[in-house]
């Protein structure tokens, strides 16, 4: 059953002008096509300068995260049929908010990912002499209900949409930032880690965990269904203690 | 947003040259492990076309292959044994004894360094089932694959990085290299391209590793991300290295279909069964002890042959009709704990959930078992001759511990046991090795190529157009769409699970003309900052000279081995072919050679499950 779509982008050409503006493409689609199916006809047949990030094409390696229909998402799990309602023939498309724009849909996650950084994100572990370099003496033990707790928060692509999604970042871009307070929490509830102790700084940080107001902005945009406010407000809680 | 559209960054005068003691490309599993290891004390680069959290090793699911004997009794030997005549008896046998014995010190590595595995009930590493993998040599299904829920690629992945992280390892991210320098038989670095400017930047290294993945991109239906288009191996052919057995590419039973999204093999592992039009647990006729659980190649044939007889689910006999993976009978709650993700694909793409209706799957272009030919110590090397400074690791080398067909979860150890081992092997090399010998010119070649992708053979920019980008966008010269489209189908029907000298020979002739095509496509952007259609020439290029050699090879191998299999010679001929091929591509011809495999303990016998 395919169908013409109309696909509108927000594009932008540092070396081409100043002002970003809206592009209008046309291509031949079935329902069940990804918007990224419908990316790549158009940059493959149309027009190869159209800038986007992408590889995997199925959820897993957080790449096309961009605003579809005004919603944050993975290109590459939108089906046309998903944004495609009350029978528009119109799919707007636009760079993540709240990074700066490269080209066309690609943005600049260099903040991002300093800030996923600035948590240690790496396991720091709780015996201390246990050295994780060629230990291979046997797996540190870990209980089921242990594994269970963390278990949320290892899901985490680090695509940014939660980043783009949060709207204290609107007004308070030094917030830390959804993910990587996630990634933070993967950490300080594993069992095997020394936990909240060596992230104190970080996330106890006026601009850390606090800023959260809770809008659960982050939670209904996160591809990988992650709670993502409720692991800022576990983390908030165990900072409390 | 306003202030998210800035022009006119300023940058100081770029720095276009860098020496390093060793250079990997790639961040994926191989890569990053490597860099790990060669970073405690040589001065190491990771160079990379994507951000390190995006590579392929993260779409790996059902798990990573060790005899732990967490969950019943295993052994390393079995494990190797099972690679072994998993690898049709191509495989280097001492390189199975040391992924078999180094993958259960691997597997505690990754644990230890954080990896989140799933656990038994008593805290331990939990193993499931996996297709190939046997105790006492056969005897029956062993649980060996060490998983985390069905996303162990996305926790090694992360699990490694993070462990970069922490050892302050130095990244170059997005930068895509095109030109391997190597001379008289020496490696000396890498030409890239940074993708934020178009700028051409030279490695000079004592020591390169490629960990560059996969080629599955070309192939339609592909498990594979479009960044894997093989560009490890294709920049040393044109370097003038061989490249081993090719012909072998494995076609994982289970893609969703129409789509390549994986189902992984983990789904038969916990008791999932491959049901034909009539409900048929057909495997039972082609693997009556191991039945959806044999290995990988055997089974795609056994589904290929069920389709082409009629008992597809459409029955149309169509090589692109499917089958039914049934995992209804194990219930929502195991699906929910061990296979997830998998249950996410279902319903975001087929509106189904798996423990309802059964998935319709296809077999499906997953695997290079061949690439760049390595000794053990991941240094590239033939029987006749060892590259100085060069070595590869993970999927784009062929050490071969894989030989005609690789088993489930031994792609994961792969990684971690032969970038380790490359790491050390390039560390210890580039303590003692004189420095990289660079020409002054070493960029020169590939910015003459760029310039002709974007400025040849067309003039200038378009009438009336003030910049790339705008309505219409500027074509000149062909677009790469059609050519990407035609590669994938004629490489899926002539150089697929079933092959014929004829169907080979036409498409080699087909691979060929779209060569030709392809240098006539252009960029249709001009601009240097953040180019990809610029870089996604490259990789075609790439893949198209890599479908050649792939074709070439597998006319070349006259017999059935793995998944290598003839229709015109459907038999294994170990008298003739136990041995690996070597491929060498000069201009448009592919020069075909050999490399001598090592049976030192398992004699070759016939393959039976």
């Amino acid at each position: 059953m395919t169908m013409t779509e109309t696909i509108n982008i927000k594009r932008f050409n540092p070396e081409g002008g100043a002002e970003p503006f809206w592009q209008e493409y046309r291509t031949e689609v079935e329902p069940t096509d990804r918007v990224l199916d419908a990316l790549m006809d158009i940059k493959r047949n149309q027009d190869g300068s159209l800038g986007f990030r992408k590889s995997c094409a199925h959820g897993v390696c957080g790449s096309d995260a961009m605003v579809i229909n005004g919603t944050e998402r993975l290109a590459c799990k939108t089906l046309i049929k998903d944004v495609v309602t009350d029978g528009s023939t119109t799919i707007t498309v636009e760079p993540l908010r709240h990074m700066a724009v490269q080209r066309d849909l690609m943005i600049d996650q260099s903040t991002f990912f300093a800030r996923y950084r600035s948590v240690k994100p790496f396991l720091i572990p709780a015996d201390a002499e246990a050295d994780a370099q060629d230990a291979g003496a046997g797996e540190i033990i870990q209980s089921q209900e242990e594994r269970v707790r963390f278990d949320d928060a290892t899901k985490c692509i680090l695509c940014s949409a939660c980043f783009s999604a949060c709207p204290v970042l609107d007004e308070n871009p030094d917030f830390l930032g959804p993910a990587a307070i996630v990634q933070g929490a993967r950490f300080v509830f594993d069992s095997r880690d020394q936990g909240l102790k060596p992230r104190m700084d970080a996330l106890n940080d006026p601009n850390g965990v606090w800023p959260c107001e809770n809008h659960f902005q982050c939670t209904r945009v996160c591809p990988r269904g992650i709670k993502v406010t409720k692991l800022i407000n576990l983390t908030k809680r165990e900072i409390k203690k | 947003m306003k202030g998210m559209y800035t022009i006119g960054r300023q940058r100081e005068e770029p720095v276009l040259e860098h020496e390093y003691d060793a250079v990997i490309v790639g961040a994926g599993g191989a890569g990053l492990y490597a860099a790990l290891e060669a970073s405690r004390s040589v001065k190491t680069a990771v160079v990379s076309k994507l951000y390190p959290m995006r590579s392929h090793t993260g779409a790996a699911q059902g798990g990573i292959g060790a005899a732990l004997g967490n969950v019943e009794e295993d052994s390393p030997e079995w494990h190797a044994f099972d690679t072994v005549k998993g690898g049709d008896y191509l495989v280097d046998q001492q390189a199975a004894g040391i992924l078999a014995d180094d993958a259960v010190r691997a597997v505690y590595d990754l644990e230890n360094r954080g990896l989140p595995f799933s656990r038994t009930p008593e805290g331990r590493i939990d193993q499931r089932r996996f297709g190939g993998h046997t105790r006492e040599f056969g005897e029956a299904a062993v649980r060996r694959s060490c998983y985390a829920a069905d996303r162990t690629g996305h926790m090694i992945l992360q699990t490694l990085y993070q462990q970069c992280i922490k050892n302050d390892v130095s990244f170059f991210d997005e930068f895509q290299v095109v030109e391997a320098i190597v001379d008289s038989g020496r490696c000396h670095g890498v030409v890239a391209v940074e993708l934020a400017t178009g700028e051409v930047h030279v490695f000079k290294a004592k020591a390169v590793l490629f960990a560059t993945g996969g080629f599955g991109r070309m192939y339609r239906i592909t498990s594979n991300a479009y960044a894997n288009t093989g560009d490890g191996p294709a920049v040393l052919a044109r370097a003038g290295v061989p490249l081993e057995d090719m012909e072998f590419f494995q076609f994982h039973p289970t893609g969703i279909r129409g789509m390549g999204i994986l189902i992984t093999e983990g789904v038969r592992g916990e008791g999932g069964i491959l049901r034909n039009s009539r409900g048929e647990r057909f495997m039972e006729t082609y693997a009556p002890t191991l039945l959806d659980l044999a290995p990988r190649d055997m089974v795609a044939r056994a589904m290929l042959t069920e389709i082409r007889e009629g008992r597809g689910i459409r029955g149309d006999r169509r090589i692109d009709d499917y089958l039914h993976l049934d995992a209804t009978h194990l219930g929502k709650e195991t699906i929910q704990a061990k296979l997830p993700d998998i249950a996410e694909f279902c319903r975001t793409y087929m509106a189904i959930d798996p423990a309802d209706k059964p998935i319709p799957v296809q077999p499906t272009a997953h695997y290079a078992m061949g690439g760049i030919p390595t000794d053990i110590d991941g240094r590239v090397a033939t029987d006749e001759i060892v590259y100085e400074g060069l070595y590869a690791a993970g999927e784009c080398a062929c050490v071969s511990v894989h030989g005609a067909n690789r088993l489930g979860t031994n792609s994961l150890v792969d990684l971690v046991v032969f970038g380790r081992r490359a790491g050390r092997h390039i560390a210890a090399y580039a303590r003692k090795a004189d420095s990289p010998r660079v020409p002054a010119d070493a960029a020169d070649r590939t910015r003459e190529r760029l310039d002709r992708l974007t400025t040849g053979g067309g003039g200038k920019k378009g009438s009336g157009k003030t910049g790339s980008g705008r309505k219409g966008g500027s074509r000149r010269g062909e677009a790469p769409g059609p050519i990407y489209e035609q590669m994938q189908a004629v490489m899926m029907s002539a150089v697929g699970v079933y092959r014929t000298a004829e169907e080979m020979e036409k498409g080699i002739e087909e691979v060929r003309a779209l060569r030709d095509r392809q240098r006539a496509v252009r960029i249709q952007d001009e601009n240097r900052a953040f180019n990809t259609a610029l870089l996604e020439i490259l990789e075609l290029e790439h893949l198209l000279d890599l479908s050649l050699v792939t074709a070439a090879s597998a006319l070349h191998r006259t017999e059935s081995r793995g998944a290598h299999s003839r229709e015109d010679y459907p038999e294994r001929d170990d008298k003739r072919w136990l041995k690996h091929t070597l491929a060498w591509l000069e201009g448009d011809e592919v020069r075909m050679g050999e490399k001598k495999v090592d049976i030192r303990q398992f004699e070759p016998k016939p393959r039976k499950y």
